[in-house]
């Protein structure tokens, strides 16, 4: 049998819809497989953990040609709201949850949530600025220690 | 195929220890399953996971993952998590007698 993954450190850094689900979608996977995970959470993607912005993440539709959509036609006003969304929609019928709601359900799972330091200090967010699920801001080389022994997956 | 012995009947699992034929299980095979998963006793707790999974395999033909488990089952997904502690879905699975679910969500 071959070696088995018993612990993940997935870094969320981008804050688009389609920048922030995959590691959310890894670090359940993770869980439900039985894994240690930990998700930390940096530049961009701390709007993923951040009470105002956690609701309102979009889909990049200006230079994401997996779209499929002209660059001048993403960069239209409302184009990026319409499409994130029928993206969402879609992801409702698929039972797929909502940024804030799968969040939520990570924790639940035992996975912890951590926030970058010099992200924190770079857009002025602190620890009153992100949801309550978030164990706490830390710094890379903290990070690292906690990620010791295991996988580090960077999306 | 491996076969395995559970409470003096023998049964077939595949490599992970699932049942590759659930029609195969018992309740009393169920302890003696979960105590190879480190589980020592299951609760009454544990038997509505277990029962809920038998449920939802026999009439829609596979298991739910944690997240409908944790909609749809009455036990929150922090508990589930407590009873299940290395993955709920797939222990719970493992325990009653059914397949690994398949589910990325």
């Amino acid at each position: 049998m071959s070696a088995k993954i018993e612990k993940v450190s997935i870094i969320v850094s981008k804050g688009s819809l389609e920048g922030v689900y995959p590691g959310l979608i890894m670090a359940n996977g993770a869980r439900a497989e039985g894994m240690e995970a930990n998700l930390f959470f940096t530049f961009f993607g701390l709007d993923a953990i951040h009470k105002a912005r956690h609701e309102h993440i979009k889909l990049a539709t200006v230079g994401n040609p997996g779209l499929h959509l002209a660059t001048w036609a993403g960069g239209l006003p409302g184009v990026s709201s319409v499409m994130t969304h029928y993206m969402n929609h879609k992801m409702e019928q698929l039972d797929i949850p909502s940024i804030p709601e799968f969040i939520e359900m990570i924790a639940d799972t035992g996975a912890g949530l951590y926030a970058c330091k010099a992200s924190a200090d770079l857009f002025g967010i602190t620890k009153a600025d992100l949801i309550d699920q978030v164990k706490d801001i830390i710094t890379v080389g903290e990070f690292y220690d906690m990620a010791a022994g295991g996988e580090i997956i960077f999306t | 195929m491996p076969t395995v012995t559970y409470a003096g009947t023998q049964v077939t699992v595949n490599d992970e220890g699932f049942f590759t034929d659930p029609a195969q299980w018992r309740e009393d095979m169920a302890p003696l399953i979960a105590r190879q998963e480190g589980i020592s006793e299951l609760t009454e707790r544990h038997w509505q996971v277990i029962k809920f999974m038998r449920h939802e395999y026999d009439t829609k033909g596979s298991g739910p993952t944690v997240r409908v488990l944790g909609k749809t089952s009455g036990v929150s997904v922090r508990e589930l998590y407590q009873l299940f502690p290395h993955g709920p879905a797939k222990e719970a699975a493992k325990i009653a007698g059914i397949p690994k679910p398949r589910g990325c969500v």
